[in-house]
């Protein structure tokens, strides 16, 4: 199909890693009898990993981590994130039901049961979407807890049954990864494994039908197969998950580390093999803190972890993050500003047709509207950034506004950039774009920050390197700079 | 199997109210009132689909509660109230500023904020065990079935407990909420811009709905738990509008739906001898699926005798659960 996708390599990686692990732990017992609760010597016994069962339990988290990360993938980039919700509400009646079937927490029972079940609601959602006027949100909202509510019915008969071992089903609800047998762990290592190989034999079609149905349609793949399989794969996981995470939480296993993925990075591959990081150090987080606690439900811990790295990303991811894109934003604020303080010197000189060198301080403040706080302010600025020279005047304050600034020759230079840009994009929307002349200075007003030097080479090939804008005034080039009375100073 | 008891109709009628019938009427009573309450306000969230807001906060009010209990140890106190309000409106603020301020979409911003603040206050809960009042089996699945055995108060001669006192008055006051706002709830609900243009604040609608929304949640919360409560608020109203589509109408039949989701819930819960809350739901989710299928206009039947029975699942994926947000 297709070579070298660098997902493939790594993903193989992973499911080498994951079986030698799953080698090495299958013999290990359970740490739910620990009795000792000191923190230190908890400390120490979890990161020395002496205890055989801890390797065990982090085995366990390592492979859900992966698992739901990759999967979470695909349904955040779809929308589909309550799915994960949905789902896992819906999973509920079957877990009572498997054990009912055999009377004992048997592994394999409660995961067909619940298998069954999840994919039962998800098909019960599109039943309601597709035959009646009912939203998705509200149809979701319906399976989700009517499936949960007959789950909860159930739950309380098995209860006050005689032969009810309500200690094991209690598990299900929040989480407790320290209750994990062997076979669940078996059971973790194959479904990760199935899930692993899936998406790495179908990532195409996976990432066509997530993105584009209607080019997967057009490329007859059976979007509707790939749809089911994830689906089913997600129910999968979801089960696999219930035990070390519970009901009400696992959904955030899909979807939290997976946005947190995505607030990172753009490719679908790499949003993948970060998304299952994310699972695994969340995974191993939440045992940590679940294990200082002496068997405090494991679910909850893994999601706050997961959450904090959530959190993390959301205010420093270098891409999307909330901080540095503040950060940027605030530098352009501060740029155009500049360069409109530059465009206001540039017309004050035009006004006088270039007559004098250096134009007061006040008359700039005019142009632009400013008190003269702010005009100081500007210059301050324009100086800082080597852009404009002050006349030393008296230096006693308040400085005088009649004292002269002059631009250096970067600064002359940019000043000339900004209006020709202005008059440019102003003359190509009255004669390419046929806007009327007094309905085109605010666009241009936006968008002479922005234009790059191609785009400007471009357009005036197009408008046959025009002279005179549709105000009939000049438009600087840069034959014309070397030429029209420039007279900064430099320094 | 032998945990179904066999079903014998007199019995099924008569068990609940044959001994301890006062248990029973308040449960009965209780069950309404909550309904009553969620459906009146689900009504007006199901119409702006924002349904599953409310199971986020349905969610969030746990750690508000958890903290209310840790800062004044008694469970009757309003600061449990303004402790629950407040974790429901952050919650609703969290998602906006997630939404607006990044690229992650509205569904996997909503997944991601209401799970961890359930995380955070289920932690709480498990260790604090000692100092808040509150079991994680409340959490899941509420305590109706001991609403009986609550402080109460005497009131025209009757012992009626406190929590039902207060579903009441909550009811009482969203009915005149609805009375006065009605004609603005529904231009605001259908058409925002319209509302604008008219001088009807679409925003402070918006903010008044997630405020009545917390207030009801979190009373409903010690009844019927963080998940099931989600069934009372869509419940009433999508069955209703299966069978209706005026509004009026809709919020009439889920008054009266919420009675029969108590009475029947009751039975149910009785007979099987499981948890009422879950049984007051089940049997709303049964009726919602015979109206679905026999509704004169828009069930299952009518459909295939007017020959559009035949429906194509829709796989494209494009779920699109609005949050009352602009995308």
């Amino acid at each position: 199909m297709h070579p070298n996708y660098p997902c493939r390599g790594l993903g193989l990686a992973l499911v080498a890693g994951l079986l030698l692990l799953a080698a090495g732990d299958l013999s290990a017992a359970k740490i739910g009898d620990l009795s000792d609760t000191r923190f230190w010597d908890q400390l120490v016994r979890f990161f020395s990993l002496r205890d055989p069962s801890l390797r065990y339990t982090l085995t366990a988290s390592l492979f859900l981590g992966t698992c739901c990360g990759l999967l979470g993938s695909f349904i955040v980039v779809r929308k589909l994130s309550l799915m994960g919700d949905t789902l896992s509400h819906a999973v509920l009646p079957g877990v009572a039901l498997g054990f009912l079937w055999t009377m004992t927490k048997n592994p394999w029972a409660i995961f067909v049961g619940a298998t069954i079940a999840g994919l039962l609601g998800t098909v019960v959602v599109h039943w309601i979407h597709t035959t009646t006027h009912i939203k998705e949100d509200s149809a979701m909202g319906l399976v989700l807890s009517g499936f949960y509510a007959l789950g909860i019915c159930l739950f309380t008969m098995i209860q006050q049954l005689p032969t009810g071992n309500k200690a094991g089903l209690d598990k299900f609800m929040f989480g407790q990864a320290a209750a994990l047998s062997a076979e669940d762990l078996w059971m973790i290592g194959i479904i990760t494994i199935l899930s692993l190989i899936a998406i790495v034999l179908f990532y195409k079609e996976f990432l066509v039908t997530s993105f584009d149905f209607g080019f997967a349609h057009a490329l007859g793949l059976s979007a509707r197969f790939f749809h089911y399989l994830i689906m089913l794969l997600l129910a999968l996981s979801v089960v696999i998950a219930l035990q070390a995470v519970g009901v009400v939480l696992v959904s955030a296993l899909l979807i939290t580390p997976a946005a947190t993925a995505f607030l990172l990075t753009d490719r679908m591959h790499r949003m993948l093999i970060y998304a299952s990081l994310f699972g695994m150090g969340a995974g191993v987080a939440g045992a940590f803190f679940s294990y200082l606690g002496n068997n405090l439900p494991t679910g909850p811990f893994i999601i706050v972890a997961a959450s904090t790295l959530f959190a993390l990303a959301l205010f420093f991811s270098n891409r999307y993050g909330i901080i540095p894109r503040w950060i940027r934003n605030l530098s352009r604020d501060r740029r155009i500003q500049v360069e409109n303080t530059l465009k206001a010197v540039y017309h004050v000189r035009e006004e006088n047709a270039f007559s004098h060198d250096g134009i007061p301080v006040k008359a700039l403040g005019d142009r632009r509207n400013l008190s003269p706080s702010e005009v100081e302010k500007e210059i301050r600025q324009l100086v800082r950034r080597g852009l404009a020279t002050l006349e030393q005047g008296e230096p006693e304050p308040p400085p005088s506004p009649e004292r002269k600034l002059f631009l250096t020759a970067s600064g002359w230079e940019t000043a000339c950039r900004i209006v020709r840009n202005h008059r440019l994009w102003e003359l190509y929307l009255t004669e390419s774009v046929r806007y009327r002349p007094d309905h085109v200075h605010d666009d241009a007003e936006e968008i002479e920050h922005l234009l790059g030097e191609d785009t400007v080479r471009q357009l005036e090939r197009r408008l046959n390197y025009p002279t005179r804008d549709p105000h009939g005034k000049l438009i600087p080039s840069l034959r014309d700079l070397s030429q029209t009375p420039f007279a900064g100073r430099s320094g | 199997m032998n945990m179904i008891p066999p079903f014998d109709v007199v019995t099924f009628i008569t068990a609940p109210w044959a001994e301890a019938w006062e248990s029973s009427l308040w449960i009965v009573v209780m069950g309404f009132l909550v309904n009553a309450a969620c459906g009146l306000v689900g009504s007006f969230l199901v119409l702006r689909r924002m349904a599953l807001v409310g199971d986020a906060i349905s969610h969030s009010v746990l750690p508000g509660i958890a903290v209310a209990f840790l800062l004044s140890t008694s469970r009757s106190s309003g600061l449990m109230v303004v402790g629950a309000v407040g974790a429901g409106l952050f919650a609703v603020w969290l998602i906006e500023f997630i939404h607006r301020n990044t690229r992650v979409k509205p569904d996997a911003a909503l997944g991601v904020t209401f799970t961890t603040l359930f995380s955070i206050g289920v932690i709480l809960i498990a260790l604090y065990a000692d100092q808040v009042d509150l079991d994680l089996e409340c959490v899941l699945y509420g305590e109706i079935g001991f609403v009986y055995f609550a402080d109460s108060f005497a009131l025209l001669g009757m012992e009626v407990p406190i929590p039902v006192l207060r579903m009441a008055v909550t009811l009482f006051g969203l009915l005149i909420l609805v009375l006065l706002f009605y004609k603005e709830a529904l231009v605001t609900s259908f058409d925002p811009v319209l509302a604008t243009s008219v001088g009807i604040s679409a925003r402070w609608m918006h903010y008044g709905l997630m405020l009545s929304l917390s207030v009801v949640i979190v009373f409903s919360f010690e009844s019927v738990g963080a998940i099931l409560v989600i069934a009372m608020l869509i419940l009433p109203s999508v069955t209703g509008s299966l069978l209706s589509d005026r509004l009026a109408h809709i919020l009439m039949m889920s008054g009266a739906f919420s009675a029969l989701y108590a009475l029947a819930g009751l039975h149910l819960a009785t007979w099987l001898n499981c948890s009422p809350a879950g049984a007051m739901v089940v049997a709303g989710f049964l009726i919602f699926c015979l109206a679905w299928i026999f509704s004169p206009r828009r069930g299952l039947l009518a459909q295939i005798r007017k020959g559009r029975g035949s429906f194509t699942p829709d796989v494209s994926g494009k779920l699109n659960p609005g949050l009352g947000i602009k995308n």
